[in-house]
């Protein structure tokens, strides 16, 4: 379902490739904490995945399309079957939770009947129920972070990208963010995670793919985070 | 394409960016109010030059002296002319009636004028108004009671050139205008940009369109431009009511500059709207395309 072929990028600022001949294959259904240490490529991997960036060589596909080639106009077309959950959660301050989760529909322009329809039941599925109404300042660090799951999830992407999702939230919390994320995977939604929660990773017993300096170093399935720790 | 969230993104952004939205919308204005001016000029010179160039190309004034007979060859020489379409005698008292029309807002000029001033004359229109030289020739002044041959397309080609000057002058600074609206535009819709950066990255990530994350940005642009247009026409309107109409309702009554009609105001107006709402709405794009990543 995503593949990558001897993927380097390069940053015209630095030397040093960003990735560096990273080869992988994640299925469907599959969950994947990518970890690496800061600057090791993990969120260089994440914005190739949504083509945000174009590789400097080598190839990248999701869901049988051939990213490389893909043309500007499609780029949205992808997009919509990915979501994505980051650090600092990037809710509209100005809207409320029901709207920031609404607008991710409203401008992919679905008809505001089905907007009516999915927008409490993808709230309820993240157990925010009765906090549709709150703006994102009145919540806490773990439940804005579920109205960012809410807004990645609502449109049911094929794959949900989440870029250090736990970076800013204390470790119970976290464990709350977690069972949603996995439960979000068993819908059949792959999910790849980029951290340096090595609680999580351990706990989880997942497939852990670790990058260091842009080169894959471990491809593991039910990995921990550091070998011997 | 879900109107209401389009127009609301609309009307946000022009709101936020207040007064960045009321300069672009002033020098929208003043540049297209100047355009309109403009055209508007150029519409009384096409007009005028009916007026004048149809009349009278060439003039030939009689001496004080002229006899009868002198008067009558003139008369059969013009008559028989191949370079002659037609032509109108003006007796003193005629030239006189004219002028005293003429000058009807300067009524000390007319006064201090005796009637019996101005000249008579044969008031000629050629076949070619080019070969006025030719004329010019065949009534040597000073002689055979003509006292001098003027070509009056001579004196209108100034007349025009200047006007031509006036015309080009106002939309030169229309142009220059143009060009600092089309900046403030361009610097606008960036700020606007940056300042819906959130919902544009947001957009971006659950895969809007293109289209329909610059179209809000555009709209507004174009808004603008059209609120600009609005204002520009007012502003013509204005200037024919309470300019016009009132200081140079004299010579226009004297058939001496034509009038500004509402119904070339009318016709300019869509113009001006379209070019408004066009270049904002352009300008905008371009804008989006080389500066903004959406």
């Amino acid at each position: 379902m995503i593949e990558l072929q001897h993927v380097t990028k390069l940053y015209p600022a630095s030397s040093r490739p960003a990735l560096d001949d990273v080869s992988t294959e994640i299925d469907k259904g599959e969950f994947v904490f990518l970890i690496g240490s800061s600057g090791s490529g993990k969120s260089t991997f994440l914005r190739l995945l949504l083509k945000e960036d174009t590789p400097t060589s080598g190839t990248i596909s999701v869901n049988g399309k051939t990213l490389n080639t893909m043309s500007k106009w499609q780029v949205p077309k992808l997009r919509r079957t990915m979501g994505c959950v980051f650090q600092d959660f990037r809710l509209l301050r100005d809207r409320t939770v029901a709207q920031n989760v609404a607008f991710a529909l409203e401008v992919i322009n679905k008809p505001a009947r089905t907007i009516k329809r999915v927008v409490p039941e993808v709230l309820e599925m993240v157990g925010l129920e009765g906090k549709a109404q709150r703006l994102p300042g009145e919540l806490s660090g773990g439940e804005q972070q579920r109205v960012a799951i809410a807004r990645a999830f609502v449109n049911r992407p094929l794959v949900l990208l989440a870029d250090e999702p736990t970076g800013n939230l204390d470790p119970e919390t976290s464990e709350g963010i977690m069972l949603l994320l996995e439960r979000i995977n068993r819908t059949g939604t792959t999910v790849i995670m980029a951290t340096h929660d090595y609680h999580i990773v351990d706990s989880m017993r997942r497939r852990v793919i670790e990058l260091n300096g842009g080169v894959l170093t471990r491809d593991q399935s039910r990995g921990v985070y550091g070998v011997g720790r | 394409m879900r109107v209401n969230f389009v127009l609301s993104e609309v009307a946000t952004g022009l709101r936020r960016n207040l007064t960045m939205t009321v300069a672009m919308i002033l020098t929208t204005a003043i540049s297209l109010g100047l355009m309109g001016t403009g055209l508007l000029i150029a519409g009384m010179i096409s007009d005028m030059k009916e007026i004048y160039y149809d009349k009278v190309q060439v003039s030939i004034f009689l001496a004080e002296d002229v006899t009868e007979e002198q008067r009558a060859g003139i008369e059969s020489r013009l008559e028989s002319s191949p370079e002659v379409k037609s032509y109108i005698y003006e007796s003193k008292d005629e030239a006189f009636e004219r002028f005293q029309q003429q000058f009807s807002q300067q009524p000390e000029l007319v006064e201090n004028t005796p009637p019996d001033a101005l000249p008579e004359s044969f008031r000629v229109e050629l076949v070619n108004p080019e070969r006025y030289e030719v004329i010019k020739a065949e009534f040597p002044a000073g002689a055979d009671g003509v006292d001098q041959v003027r070509d009056e397309g001579d004196f209108l080609d100034r007349l025009f050139s200047l006007l031509n000057g006036a015309r080009n002058a106002t939309i030169a600074v229309a142009v220059v205008q143009a060009l600092a609206a089309l900046l403030l535009i361009s610097n606008t819709i960036q700020l606007a940009a940056f300042n819906r950066r959130n919902e544009t990255n947001i957009m971006r990530l659950v895969g809007a369109s293109r289209w329909y994350t610059q179209l809000p940005f555009i709209l507004e642009a174009a808004v603008a431009g059209l609120i600009g247009a609005l204002l520009a026409v007012g502003g013509l309107v204005l200037t024919k009511v309470l300019f016009v109409d009132r200081t140079l309702a004299g010579p226009i009554k004297a058939g001496i500059i034509p009038p500004v009609d509402w119904s070339a105001i009318a016709l300019i107006a869509p113009v001006i709207a379209a070019a408004g709402v066009g270049l904002a709405g352009i300008a905008a794009y371009v804008t989006l395309r080389l500066y903004v990543r959406l």
